[in-house]
């Protein structure tokens, strides 16, 4: 590593703010992708990826990706959740790559939620 | 795609290795790979998280999902779940004692619950072998805003209005230690890290300097500037091998960077810092004695005065501070003196780390405000004794401490009500002990470690330690004397008042503080020859009631000198000839038949153990 100045020791945090939105909390949207055995087996595999790839493009560190259980729907598969902080969640079903790629768009990055794919706005909060 | 969904975070700390990291990180590392998970997956491995009895210990991030125990074999389904599924897996939580429910949520646990992390800020959070990691958690900040924005007298006076005080057992407050080499003229001086952790079962420092080398580096680098010292030395005991290797790849990492050695981050200030190893004597740990070890000489404390600001190393101005004393420096002087303050008492400030082990639920290291009461810290943090027992003890300073007695119980933890007790806060050991244990034993545990750790400078010390351990070896071994109580109590006195070194001047407080509180113990060890907790093999009398025995045939089964018949259902009986003292039976007997008789008791034991009882009991009252 070169020597530093006072100036990188900040750029050294911002290349890793990514990790340690992670680690220390913060962040501003959180996306749960629902991986049970129905989701993985209708393609959640494929809508996680789209949305990581997505997020890696967009070059981004305020987005988490979790996973979670089976949401008890599973004829709606793939589904996963957008929760915008202080904004009621919003459920997203029947998804895929494609529409996947545009909630992160639409509603993750310019804060409107895509209607035509939610299933349900506001049921229970997970953070 | 190099997006990381989510951190686990593996402890590497000494303990978690030994009880299994390298195995389950390849595990890990194999599955979710396997699984297809290793690009958004991150491994990533700590220092320790002073958890280490329940270890390997894992935090999941962003979820906070703290593990335990975590074993290879758990790996497949773990990863199949938690990190593909999203669903947690219970097996591997913590769970509170009696009510086995798991709690996921590190913050939820009550260990970590109560704590208050300032020292341990990065622990667990952090690979301590990456400086950027370090520099991602605002690291190295307070060295730049130091040497930059800041002279000597102004760090001085940060340090000394934060009313921190030196951790590694006096209490002195640093900044007026720095003050003093401040002030004195010199084209040499030193600034030097105390990392040789003496006292018995203590590992605070061990941890720090594991999980967050960097922390001590940078307090050092300030304090250097603060005192005008351009060289350093971290003083480590050789048997912290990977502390020392952490320490070691900082250092190189940090000089590497320019934030150690010559211009750092180009303000034209140098230091440059070495470790030392330390061969692991006790007294190599004063200030005296590790200054004459670094010199390469025998380590012996000697005289103060000069003390060590005017002539330390080489004779040379030098400032010796505590592994956890420098690791709190950079918040400090990030935050201010009030924000160090807004936590503790006005005479000691901020917060402590204990190594809290012995009879209680759940031990590790605990980072608490100073000023909270003993008993949060055993009944909230630790969660109460262990199996139900009675607390009997708290042994707070290791051989230099003593200990403290359920009547003191709300003591709270600052420098000068634990003095006020006879025990000493001192480096942060925490022993809680239960009714299994013989108090006179315990200060005997204590001197036989200071007689053999008295480097043998000062008679009073070299001396009177072992006549102190004679003593207390007679008295368990039933050859007490009426008068022995009074002369180790005279005698203790002496060695305090007239020793050389701090070792000395505070062996003897474990016999004080045990006479003190628990007199009535060594009277019934010298006058009835009966170790009430058992443990004295000579002092003892292993006796089945016969109206409590309901025969169920443990004892019987657990006694390795076959001392113990019986038929089954029927009363059991200790052929005293044989029984050998060892207290397992007392230990296997889940109907409390089998009672401690003073030594060599014949015939119906009853009123003795009545009068017992009721002194037990009145003892408990006075007490609330
Ligand atoms: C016998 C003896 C052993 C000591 N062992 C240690 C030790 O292991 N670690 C430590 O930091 N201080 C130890 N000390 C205290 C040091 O002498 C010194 O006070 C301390 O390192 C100063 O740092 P501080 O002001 O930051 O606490 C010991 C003192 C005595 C008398
Ligand atoms: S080594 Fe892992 S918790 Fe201490």
């Amino acid at each position: 590593m070169p020597r530093l100045t006072i100036d990188d020791l900040k750029k050294i945090k911002e290349k890793h703010r990514s990790d340690f939105t992670l680690r220390e909390g913060g962040y501003r949207a959180k996306v749960t992708v629902h991986m049970g055995t129905c989701g993985i087996a209708a393609g959640a595999r494929a809508v996680m990826t789209a949305l990581m790839d997505e997020i890696t493009k967009a070059n981004i560190t305020d987005v988490i990706v979790t996973t979670s259980g089976c949401a008890g729907l599973c004829a709606k598969e793939p589904l996963a959740t957008v929760e915008i902080m202080n904004h009621p969640p919003v459920k997203y079903c029947d998804l895929n790559d494609e529409k996947m790629r545009e909630i992160f768009r639409e509603h993750i990055m310019a804060g409107n939620p895509v209607e035509k794919y939610a299933l349900v706005a506001g049921c229970e909060s997970t953070y | 795609m190099d997006k990381v969904r989510a951190n686990l975070m593996l402890c590497a700390g000494t303990g978690c290795v030994a009880s299994g990291t390298p195995k389950v990180k390849e595990a890990l590392l194999e599955e979710l790979k396997k699984r297809g998970l290793d690009e958004e997956i991150k491994l990533v491995l700590t220092g320790c998280n002073g958890y280490c009895a329940e270890g390997p210990v894992m935090a999941v991030y962003p979820d906070q999902v703290f593990y335990q125990k975590v074993t290879v074999e758990d790996i497949p389904i773990l990863v199949e779940e938690h990190f593909l599924k999203g669903r947690p897996y219970q097996k591997l939580m913590f769970k509170e004692p009696e009510k086995k429910t798991a709690i996921p949520r590190m913050g939820d646990i009550p260990f970590f619950k109560h704590q208050v992390l300032r020292v341990l800020r990065n622990k667990g959070l952090i690979d301590p072998e990456k400086i950027e990691e370090y520099i991602s958690r605002d690291g190295y900040q307070a060295m730049a805003k130091a040497l930059t924005e800041m002279t000597s007298e102004d760090i001085v006076k940060v340090v000394k209005d934060s009313g921190l005080r030196g951790r590694g057992g006096a209490g002195f407050p640093t900044g007026l230690k720095w003050d003093f080499a401040s002030k004195v003229k010199s084209d040499i001086k030193y600034m030097l890290c105390n990392g040789d952790e003496g006292d018995p079962g203590a590992f605070m420092d061990r941890s720090v300097m594991e999980a967050d080398p960097h922390s001590v580096i940078e307090g050092m680098v300030i304090g250097a500037k603060a005192i005008g010292a351009h060289h350093g030395y971290i003083y480590v005991r050789a048997e912290y091998p990977l502390a020392v290797k952490r320490l070691q790849l900082a250092i190189d990492q940090a000089t590497e960077s320019g934030l150690l050695g010559g211009n750092i981050l180009g303000t034209g200030f140098d230091f440059h810092l070495e470790i030392y190893l330390g061969a692991g004597a006790f007294v190599c740990g004063e200030e005296t004695a590790l200054m004459r070890s670094l010199e390469g000489k025998r380590g012996m404390p000697r005289p103060r005065p000069p003390f060590p600001a005017h002539k330390g190393l080489w004779d040379k101005p030098s400032v010796l501070n505590n592994v956890e004393t420098l690791a709190q420096i950079a918040p400090i002087i990030m935050n201010g003196s009030e924000w160090y303050r807004s936590l503790g008492t006005e005479k000691s400030a901020g917060t402590k780390v204990f190594a809290l082990t012995g009879a209680v639920n759940n031990v590790g290291l605990v980072e608490v405000p100073m000023g909270i009461p003993l008993r949060t810290i055993i009944y909230d943090i630790g969660g109460g004794i262990r199996k139900g027992r009675k607390f009997k003890a708290v042994q707070l300073g290791g051989p230099s401490g003593g200990c403290i007695p359920e009547s003191h119980l709300n003591t709270p933890v600052t420098y000068e009500d634990i003095v006020a007790t006879g025990a000493i806060v001192g480096s942060g050991g925490m022993v809680v002990m239960d009714d299994n244990t013989c108090m006179v034993g315990t200060a005997k545990f204590f001197l036989e470690f200071t007689a053999d750790e008295s480097c043998g400078k000062c008679t009073p010390c070299r001396v009177g330690t072992k006549i102190l351990l004679d003593m207390l070896t007679d008295i368990t071994e039933g050859k007490g004397k009426e008068s022995d109580i009074e002369t180790l109590l005279d005698l203790g006195r002496d060695i305090i008042s007239t020793s050389l070194c701090g070792l000395g001047q505070t062996a003897p407080n474990p016999v004080l503080t045990t006479i003190k509180y628990f007199r009535d113990e060594y009277e019934s060890h010298i006058r009835d020859k009966w170790c009430k907790a058992g443990v004295c093999r000579n002092l003892t009398t292993f006796w089945i009631d016969e109206k409590l025995c309901k025969g169920c045939g443990a004892c019987l089964r657990a006694c390795p000198s076959k001392a113990i018949i019986g038929e089954k259902k029927q009363p059991h009986k200790i052929i005293q000839e044989v029984c050998v003292h060892c207290r397992t039976c007392y230990e296997a007997c889940k109907f409390k038949s089998i009672k401690i008789l003073p030594a060599g008791f014949e015939g119906d034991p009853s009123e003795l153990l009545e009068a017992a009882a009721a002194a037990g009991e009145g003892k408990k009252g006075d007490s609330k």
